[in-house]
């Protein structure tokens, strides 16, 4: 079966003033079906067709540019947009916040790692919060739209947050201003989300 | 030595409407400024505290080496332009485009694609090599031909920040219009 680009939960102006309904509009109806397109494309009449994109990503040394570029856009949009929400921010609870605390001290610590993260991507990418193999948690970062699950990742395990820091994911509301971007971000983040993907 | 924003022959709006105003304040004026500060602050108290732009830009690493090679970079990307332009060479240059390439518009053709397929942040670059030959080179983030012994002729800006504002996702769009603000004249005397 194709993969499909995902509808949105919310309306492409929920996320305002944080992240405005023409960014969303552009990001998730072009550059995220460009993605799904191309990746269709990529894995059409292959051994690949019909695997699920983390078996694919987790491979992904063996396979194609356009499967390593086109299957994380593919993956990273689908998560980008699940962990945001409209009724997001604030702060998770029970084990995720447990496990925050273990791996960065405190919860502005690792706010304050994420963040650093983000704005010191050179270039575009991803700033991530990973489960790793051993439960623990960790702060990365990925080039253009590699991802902690492929095999190539410095920092390898399932990601739970993402914030997308290619350009087009912020240029038109926020222009040159990164860090700005990324201080909204935490206002739509979806720790319920976030917390599910944590306990999988 | 203190790197400074070069002045550029040309009035921030003079390349609309392929790019705008706005772009060229953010572009030049943000980006490009910033590139400047960073590697000033950089630099200081290391070994390329005095050095020029050309060897931070061939020997450096790190975050010295990505805005100095980004000063450089967007500076010779500016420079490259000049309102109403467009066409194509002439002389030497136009010459050693058909010998490498067949004709001009297949050198287009080339750099177009070469533009469009750079996945992610970076530049496209027509290179002269050391026989006098010309190649497309495509190179990622702050990245410069400079370091692989290449001479840089004409480059083509495609990260994201270059275009968003007045094309998006429409980078093919932007490259289209990219040659109808080249100056020739320029492009060709770095042949």
């Amino acid at each position: 079966m194709a993969f499909e680009l995902p509808k949105l939960e919310y309306a492409y102006d929920a996320l305002e003033p944080h992240i405005d309904a023409r960014t969303m509009e552009i990001h998730h109806s072009k550059h995220h079906a460009g993605y799904t397109n191309n990746l269709n494309a990529a894995v059409d009449g292959t051994e690949l067709a019909g695997k699920s994109v983390e078996d694919i990503l987790a491979n992904v040394s063996q396979h194609s540019v356009a499967v390593r570029n086109n299957g994380g856009g593919f993956y990273n949009h689908n998560l980008f947009w699940t962990v945001m929400s409209p009724n997001g921010g604030g702060q998770p609870d029970g084990e995720l916040a447990a496990a925050i605390d273990k791996a960065f001290g405190t919860f502005d610590a690792f706010k304050e790692s994420f963040n650093k993260a983000a704005a010191t991507r050179f270039g575009s990418g991803w700033a991530w919060l990973v489960k790793q193999a051993d439960g623990s948690l960790a702060v990365t970062s990925t080039a253009n739209q590699d991802n902690p699950l492929m095999d190539i990742a410095d920092v390898k395990g399932t990601p739970i947050l993402g914030l997308d820091v290619w350009e087009h994911a912020y240029y038109l509301h926020y222009q040159n201003r990164r860090p700005d971007y990324i201080g909204a971000f935490w206002n739509v983040i979806n720790w319920d989300e976030v917390t599910r993907r944590f306990k999988v | 030595m203190n790197f400074e924003l070069p002045k550029l022959p040309y009035a921030l709006d003079a390349l609309e409407p392929v790019i705008s105003k706005t772009t060229m304040e953010f572009h030049y004026g943000k980006h490009h400024q910033a590139y400047v500060n960073n590697l000033n602050n950089l630099v200081k108290g290391t070994e390329f505290e005095n050095a020029d732009l050309e060897t931070i830009v061939k020997k450096s690493e790190g975050g010295i080496f990505n805005n100095g090679a980004q000063v450089w970079n967007h500076t010779f990307y500016f420079m490259s332009f000049k309102p109403k332009g467009g066409g194509e060479p002439t002389g030497a240059l136009a010459d050693a485009i058909k010998t490498s390439f067949g004709s001009f518009d297949k050198f287009k053709e080339a750099f177009s694609a070469a533009a469009a397929t750079l996945f992610g942040s970076g530049w496209a670059w027509l290179v002269k090599k050391g026989d006098g030959s010309l190649e497309i080179v495509k190179e990622s983030n702050a990245g410069n031909p400079l370091r692989n012994g290449l001479t840089p002729i004409l480059t083509c800006d495609v990260w994201e920040h270059a275009y968003y504002l007045d094309k998006q996702n429409l980078r093919p769009k932007y490259i289209e219009e990219f040659f109808s603000i080249l100056d020739w004249e320029v492009i060709s005397a770095r042949y």
